[in-house]
């Protein structure tokens, strides 16, 4: 049952040929022997009991009974929830994040709170202060991150499929790793009550999967407006399950400023023969060109940092998690703080405070808002000319354990391709179009703010055209 | 570039304690971001407005009704150090 997609999942359980206690039994088997260091931890007796409860139970929620998985950075009743951070050791949760509650209320069992890098932060999860999570396609690689358990689990055949978050490219990038497709909705699109808040103008959580039927599937209980999230908005109509065969009519723009040398030959080689595809299937590929985007990477690292120093201040050790015992209140706030945040996360609220300070504010933070209104800019002008735009969800493909941690800059450069399309707030996903030596490639399709529909028909056709195979070489299926 | 006093200034701002290590190599490691980020230095921005929120939305209000709230029991369940009904702290200095 475990190689099976959700939507089939829900069809062997609807006719009876499976209860859920076995399928969660199953999944939780293939959790718990976890060589790739997915999960933080399982929950597997709340599991057990919610999958007999829903086994006993006269009435089916669309997704009664099929297991899924949660990255920590989403808050769990009672569960342990730490972000991946030590800062946040031992804390449970007094309430559940929306998001995970309407898939629990259509009858999903959470199974297990997924590994990430520290407050996701980072490109490859190898920032938790807790493990490391291994590429399921090669355990000497990391499977990008920040939601890099996520992504793994579902690769692994551990868990049909899960949520993560998206700031800057923590959902598109590991699913492009990691050979699965993942998506980031427009913002507003799923409330953020109980996600804990990295950068609040950008964060979106999302679904990942291995079909991208599953993805909409998931995605179609997740989106409306929330009271607990002013920012979450009404969502104007249904998230369909994609039928879509063909792409006649469809006008996609391939960016050219990220086709270039900054991108492997083999990642360029395989979107472009995903373009090739789109021709076939009835649609026209032209050239698009996004002049802001080269200043995505640096308007993204004072935005972000800014708004993450704000946020991380809640983090002080008194209301909840661990502490250090100090004499003082001022000594309490900063031995707390510095020790119990990880390097990268000092770097970002560091960064952050700097170019929030004084002095720095509108040669900093100022200029970056205003920045990010050319990047919005080049969006609206391509999206009158195309109806969605493509390109590498990564310049790379998966890279080694331990080849970017020396050089903060050279992991921010792994999110180049999803990073404008965060910042423009618009809709994304990633869906793997090939292999360039032995690893997968993703490609990314975004599209204008509530296109969620017709991104899902493109990528659902041109995954049956393309035929990936997303079990990775040495995992059972 | 970003100087000694610089990284101290911040680190107090942000209420983080640095080891001596840790300064020496956050003032390398942020000069190095920032020379990346100084790219937005050299752009035009005349005329240009900030965007701060990339959906409008304006004034969204809750309707006012009144709903029971987190018990005190619950909202202190997860404190380090709770005294009578109330959060621990130690002393102002």
């Amino acid at each position: 049952m475990v190689g099976l997609s959700a939507e089939a999942q829900i069809a062997a359980l609807r006719a009876g040929e499976v209860s859920s206690a076995d399928l969660v039994e199953e999944q939780l088997a293939r959790a718990a022997d976890d060589p790739w260091g997915s999960f933080l931890r399982l929950d597997a007796d709340g599991a057990r009991a919610r999958a007999r409860a829903i086994d006993a139970a006269p009435e089916r929620p669309p997704l009664a009974g099929i297991p899924i998985a949660v990255k920590d950075v989403l808050s769990t009743r009672d569960i342990e929830t730490t972000c991946g951070s030590r800062i946040l050791e031992g804390f449970r949760p007094v309430y559940t994040a929306t998001s995970v509650a309407r898939l629990e209320a259509a009858g999903a069992v959470v199974i297990g709170k997924t590994n990430m890098d520290e407050f996701a932060m980072g490109s490859s999860t190898e920032n938790s202060a807790y493990q490391l999570t291994r590429n399921p396609w090669d355990a000497d690689r990391v499977p990008g991150g920040s939601s890099g358990g996520s992504a793994a689990c579902v690769a692994a055949r551990q868990a049909p499929w899960s949520l993560g978050s998206d700031t800057g490219g923590s959902i598109r990038q590991p699913a492009a790793l990691c050979g699965i497709v993942g998506m980031k909705p427009t913002y507003g699109a799923v409330s953020r009550y109980g996600l804990i808040a990295f950068a609040s103008s950008l964060d979106q959580i999302g679904p990942f999967a291995r079909t991208v039927r599953d993805a909409a599937l998931l995605l179609s209980h997740l989106v409306g407006r929330d009271p607990l999230d002013s920012t979450s908005l009404e969502w104007p109509e249904p998230v369909r399950v994609p039928t879509a065969e063909r792409l006649d009519g469809l006008r996609v723009g391939l960016v050219q400023e990220l086709m270039g040398e900054g991108t492997e030959p083999g990642v360029r080689e395989a979107v472009e023969r995903a373009m090739g595809v789109v021709e076939d299937l009835g649609g026209t590929v032209v050239p698009i060109s996004l002049p802001s985007s080269e200043q995505g990477l640096a308007t993204y690292y004072v935005i972000a940092p800014a708004e993450c120093s704000a946020n991380l201040a809640r983090f002080d050790g008194i209301r909840y998690g661990a502490r250090v015992a100090a004499e003082t209140l001022l000594e309490h706030y900063e031995g707390t703080r510095g020790a119990l945040f990880g390097p990268e996360v000092k770097r970002r609220i560091m960064l952050g405070t700097f170019a929030l300070a004084s002095g720095y504010y509108d040669q900093y933070y100022g200029r970056a808002q205003r920045v990010r209104t050319l990047i919005v800019r080049d969006f609206r002008e391509a999206f009158a000319q195309v109806d969605l735009v493509a390109s590498p969800t990564s310049p790379t493909v998966a890279f080694r354990l331990g080849e970017r941690t020396d050089d903060p800059y050279q992991m921010y450069l792994a999110d180049i391709c999803t990073i404008p399309v965060s910042l423009a707030g618009l809709p994304a996903l990633s869906i793997p179009c090939g292999l360039a030596d032995g690893l997968p490639v993703g490609l990314q399709l975004a599209g204008p703010a509530f296109s969620e529909n017709r991104l899902l028909d493109a990528a659902h056709a041109l995954e049956q055209a393309i035929g990936f195979d997303t079990l990775p070489p040495g995992v059972e299926g | 570039m970003i100087d000694e006093e610089t990284v101290r200034h911040v680190a107090r701002l942000a209420r983080l304690r640095l080891t001596p290590d840790e300064q020496v190599t956050m003032q390398r490691e942020l000069s190095g971001i920032l020379t990346h980020v100084d790219v937005i230095q050299g752009l035009d921005l005349d005329g240009v407005a900030p965007t701060t929120h990339v959906i409008a939305l304006e004034n969204v209000l809750r309707d006012d009704v009144p709903r029971p709230s987190l018990p005190p029991a619950e909202a202190l369940r997860e404190a380090p150090e709770v005294i009578e009904q109330a959060f621990g702290v130690p002393r102002m200095g």
